[in-house]
């Protein structure tokens, strides 16, 4: 009879074993294989444009283009207007600031500083024409630039330092003719070069991904799945989901993977667990940068040298500049690990005016707020650029120079190489206090990686964050993390406690063993 | 005078033996966890961590049963008589070659010190390992966050109490594997629950009797 129970408990506990490790649930293949049959399905377009007589017409202005796509798209010109692409700002809520109009208008930032003042050169990716210094492009519809989004060409280029204005050579008709919906090129020719170069600013977003292999993207490899930006930036009205952190601060109109992936869509249970606490990126893009460098620090007090009264240049054996006489010196790294930040989808920036209250430490542009308190909280890989910049240490305020100009004289500091005629300069154009003293401090920004994920074989593996030394997750401490963390006095005790009792064995062993041969020499004798 | 008894029934041995056998896995795969050393990989030894812990739920589960239904669990019944005379064989009395204080029969298997130490086993050290134990699977998990009163704010009470309960489960096991060469021989305590049997001295005929009808 217990002979019969505990074999029944064995056959219980094998059976238990073969569920606990054959049950694997399979939300993910199938959710993966639906996503894997409805993007390859090629768009077809409603209308084709090059059947239309008002643009086969000789256009001797991009604006006549303009006029024409409005003519019948006769909603679209109020949407583009209302949009952020347009408006350079937005009304955001910042807690602990109200509401705010916050943009490329009036947030700063630690690589070319803000916009004000220079508007002329940082049009080349605005998507309307005509911007002067006074960003006075903002109320003419006829502006907009419907084909920097739009071409389908891939021939379509903004001209440097004219406002927005398109390189003048192009074939209008052409480009008109063939519009459609945005691609990676079209969105790409400005968000992947944001900072005036290749990667420099996200670090996630380089010329690589205009066609990118599945090692850089699994996404938009060109030879897969070959998604384009829009796909995941779905639009509604000309307004793009998914936004940057560099500028928003709400925690609205977001791209998540949760919204294609589900947020639990791994086999493994315990890897669904963890998608409470860990944003998906944050295992799935290990390394960003690929191949292609990104800026990581940016000097600008060392700016303004000149060889022989010329500004000069310097490069690494990649290519990328590692000093500039307009810019100062500069740090770049590819395929590098990101920092972790908690962050529940809401920023604090540093906007023009804000005085610094502590010009000990470096000053955040944009906090990431969360905790590992706060439910709404993940933990997200972030690039942080890391900057010394100008500031006035009188007034504590950050400078916004003026950079630009296409004459000498007029203070701009890429042309004349004087700090305090630029601060002053820079300063009056965007209407800040300054007291004519100028010094450096440093700052950093925070940009959320969210592209370049990697194939699922090279994410991030459980012991590289669930380890003692050189955790990924070593300067999160405000949890605690299996594998991670301990208490040492916990541990000391714990193994004293061991060492005792193998000690206190020996000791007591001993006494026997002599006491054992005490006897048998007693019997003897 | 002794006669060889059936002091460990068939199950009893092999919830001993299965108990002891997980138990010294939980311990080397949950160090692992604790970041000790690396030898499954942290996340196989995880895997292998929490099966392991559910086999030993289950087993516990059908060893109350047994303990209650047998009537067994009165073995466990701390008490104080003859407690410190133990603790005096244990620290002289072994020395000089004196006797057990303690005989060991069907009906009293433990002597005072195992009841005590046994009893702190079951009624707190691994009550405190499967409790702690079980909220760390389950941290936060079940409920998301969703329901505030099921909500754990952290895992480190959890973690840390498991920890030094753990420790306290490995510093038994080794003086437990020491102490059981303190039998009539160095073996004879470890061939009994290997084989059910051990030589009694045989003065109580009618536990002799009891122990037939059991049989």
């Amino acid at each position: 009879m217990k002979k019969i129970i505990g074999s029944l408990g064995v056959l219980v506990l094998v059976i238990v074993v073969a569920i606990g490790t054959l049950t694997t649930h399979n939300v993910s293949e199938n959710t993966l294989d639906k996503l894997r049959e409805k993007y390859p399905e090629k768009h077809i377009p409603s209308v084709d444009h090059s059947k239309f007589p008002q643009l086969q017409k000789k256009f001797s202005s991009p604006r006549e283009v303009t006029a024409e796509c409005i003519a019948c798209h006769n909603k679209s010109a109020e949407q583009v207007m209302h949009s952020n692409h347009w408006n350079w700002e937005r009304e955001e809520y910042i807690e602990g600031r109200g509401i705010v109009s916050i943009g490329k208008k009036n947030a700063m930032n630690n690589f070319c500083i803000g916009t004000q003042g220079n508007e002329k050169s940082c049009a080349k990716c605005h998507i309307g024409y005509g911007m002067d210094e006074k960003g006075l492009s903002f109320t003419d519809a006829n502006n907009i630039d419907c084909l920097v989004c739009h071409d389908n060409t891939e021939t379509y280029a903004k001209a440097s330092n004219q406002g927005g204005a398109p390189v003048m050579t192009l074939d209008f008709n052409k480009i008109a003719e063939n519009v459609g919906p945005p691609k990676r090129t079209n969105c790409g020719v400005c968000h992947f070069f944001g900072g005036g170069g290749d990667n420099v600013k996200h670090g996630d977003l380089s010329s690589l991904m205009f066609y990118p292999t599945n090692e850089i993207d699994v996404h938009m490899d060109a030879d897969g799945v070959d998604l384009q930006c829009v796909d995941c930036h779905t639009t509604e009205q000309h307004t793009i989901a998914g936004k940057m952190y560099s500028l928003s601060s709400m925690n609205h109109n977001r791209a998540f993977c949760e919204d294609c992936h589900t947020s639990t869509p791994h086999s493994k249970e315990i890897l669904n667990e963890h998608t409470l606490k860990v944003a998906c990126q944050t295992c799935h893009i290990p390394i960003y940068a690929k191949e292609k460098s990104t800026k990581m620090f940016w000097d600008w007090s060392k700016a303004g040298k000149l060889k022989n009264g010329e500004p000069y240049s310097e490069e690494d054996s990649l290519g990328n500049h590692t000093y500039l006489s307009i810019k100062g010196s500069f740090v770049w790294e590819r395929d590098i690990k990101p920092e972790y930040q908690w962050f529940n989808g809401t920023a604090s920036h540093y906007l023009e005016g804000d005085i610094i209250s502590d010009t000990t430490k470096p000053l955040v542009m944009n906090q990431l707020n969360g905790s590992y308190s706060d439910s709404e909280s993940k933990i997200i890989p972030v690039k942080v650029h890391r900057a010394i910049q100008p500031y006035d240490p009188i007034n504590k305020i950050l400078i916004q120079p003026k950079l630009y100009s296409d004459n000498k004289g007029e203070g701009a500091f890429w042309v004349d190489f004087d700090w305090e005629t630029a601060s002053t300069e820079g300063m009056k154009d965007a209407g800040l206090p300054f007291s004519g003293k100028v010094d450096f401090i440093e700052t950093e920004m925070n940009w959320p990686i969210n592209h370049q994920v990697s194939t699922s074989k090279s994410s991030v593996q459980c012991a590289e964050c669930h380890t003692r030394e050189n955790s990924r997750l070593a300067q999160l401490n405000d949890f605690y993390m299996p594998g991670r963390d301990y208490s040492k006095v916990i541990d000391l005790i714990g193994i004293w406690n061991i060492i005792l009792a193998l000690f206190g064995i020996l000791i007591h062993g001993t006494f026997r063993f002599i006491a054992a041969k005490k006897l048998k020499n007693g019997v003897n004798e | 005078m002794t006669k060889k008894v059936y002091v460990y029934r068939s199950f009893e041995r092999f919830w001993h033996w299965l108990q002891a056998i997980l138990i010294i896995f939980l311990a080397f795969s949950g160090f692992e966890i604790h970041g000790l050393y690396k030898f499954f990989g942290f996340e196989e030894a995880v895997l292998y961590h929490n099966i392991a812990a559910y086999l030993f739920i289950i087993l516990i589960v059908f060893a109350i049963f047994w303990h209650f239904t047998t009537g067994e669990w009165r073995q466990y019944i701390p008490t104080y008589k003859n407690l410190s005379k133990q603790m005096q064989y244990y620290l002289w009395g072994m020395f000089k070659n004196e006797p057990h204080p303690t005989k060991k029969t069907v009906l009293r298997k433990l002597n005072p010190m195992q009841k005590l130490t046994y009893f702190g086993l079951k009624v707190l050290v691994i009550p405190v390992m499967v409790t702690s134990g079980l909220l760390y699977m389950l941290f936060r998990y079940p409920q998301g966050n969703e329901i505030q009163y099921l909500n754990i704010a952290s895992l480190e009470i959890i973690a840390l109490v498991h920890t030094i309960a753990a420790f306290f489960l490995i510093s038994f096991v080794i003086v437990h594997l020491y102490l059981i060469t303190t039998g009539e021989t160095l073996t004879s305590n470890l061939k009994a629950m290997l084989t059910g049997y051990e030589e009694l001295e045989d003065d109580d005929e009618s536990e002799t009797k009891k122990l037939e009808e059991n049989k």
